[in-house]
């Protein structure tokens, strides 16, 4: 490694960390207020407004991130499969857990598509936060 | 006469960091050979969740659990603090050697204790909110949540792009330096909510 101070090559970049951690935190909020009302039923209303904002904050990071000149994509797409198999996996066993302990109907339905959101937006973060120094 | 020395032929640059960097050993960004372990141990998971006894899911959730917490703890206010005022050849040297194993290890105990967690509190009935210290089982989902984003939106990926710069021929001190900061601090505040988690943890435990 070279000693002497080198510069961070700087692009400028859309705050996709930020908007992810965002994204992230909806969708936890989501699960939160369905965990804690368990076993009642309760509105799905407040769970599926904070899923679906989080799925467009997914989207608009994607499409911010798609708008930026000389991207590493080769570099992005090598680290980004490997992390999406990997939280897949996670992703995968979460849902399990819920499905043995019956839960059906809406809130499956909601948990499902939060883990899917999970699953795509943390590997992007990993994904980004290598090819952005790419 | 040959007494006077001939200027030597202009040196072919060496392949390799320029002279006087520090060496950097080869490393696995995710080691493959740790990846039997992760595999026995998520298998033995779901096991546990089907058979869905006490013994097992109680074993995977408090042992896993407690290796999350003390990994985070003593990353975040014992090795994190000494990391950053190493050398940066032994940095180096300890990252490579570190960071790799983080990448198989963390996921697998926060995925184990997660879902074991979940079954043992069905099993239990502490996740029903009927149980009397439901506000300190919805703290616990409220701190497990704070850490999951902190952990999967900064504390990865900046584990996983460090390995990525160290691969490189000539990796950016710059880079490695901003990504290992925000790795120690992110370990840090990782920490210190791993303090609430002991508190509410213990307390539920109590009654």
């Amino acid at each position: 490694m070279a000693t002497e101070a080198a510069a961070i090559p700087e692009r400028p970049m859309p705050p996709v960390t930020q908007v992810g951690m965002a994204s992230l935190a909806l969708i936890v909020a989501g699960g939160i207020y369905l965990a804690a009302h368990l076993p009642q039923s309760v509105p799905l209303t407040p769970a599926i407004v904070l899923l679906v904002l989080s799925a467009l904050l997914l989207a608009g990071n994607l499409i911010a991130l798609s708008r930026v000149r000389g991207f590493a994509w080769d570099r992005f797409f090598q680290v980004g499969r490997w992390a999406l198999l990997a939280y897949t996996i996670t992703a995968g066993l979460i849902e399990y857990a819920f499905l043995r302990n019956g839960l059906s109907g809406g809130p499956l339905i909601v948990v499902t598509l939060s883990l899917v959101v999970y699953a795509l937006h943390v590997p992007m973060l990993i994904a980004f936060t290598v090819a952005r120094y790419a | 006469m040959a007494t006077t020395a001939e200027p030597p032929p202009a040196a072919v640059p060496p392949a390799g960091p320029p002279a006087g960097a520090p060496t950097i050993p080869d490393f696995e960004i995710v080691p493959r050979l740790g990846l039997i372990p992760v595999a026995i141990v998520f298998a033995a998971l779901v096991v546990a969740i089907a058979v869905n006894e006490l013994w097992p899911l109680t074993f995977f959730h408090v042992a896993f659990g407690a290796a999350w917490t003390i990994i985070d703890l003593f990353l975040g206010f014992v090795l994190g603090p000494i990391l950053g005022k190493l050398s940066v050849p032994a940095r180096i040297e300890m990252t490579t050697r570190l960071m790799p194993k983080m990448v198989l290890i963390m996921p697998t105990v926060v995925t184990a204790t997660l879902a074991a967690g979940w079954q043992l509190g069905h099993f239990l009935g502490t996740v029903d909110s009927g149980y009397y210290n439901h506000g300190w089982i919805v703290a616990s989902y409220i701190v497990v949540g704070c850490m999951a984003i902190i952990a999967l939106g900064l504390l990865e990926p900046a584990n996983i792009a460090v390995l990525f710069e160290l691969k490189k021929p000539q990796p950016n001190p710059a880079v490695i330096e901003r990504l290992m900061k925000r790795f120690i601090y992110t370990a840090g505040i990782l920490g210190a909510l791993q303090i609430a988690t002991l508190v509410i943890m213990t307390k539920i435990a109590s009654g």
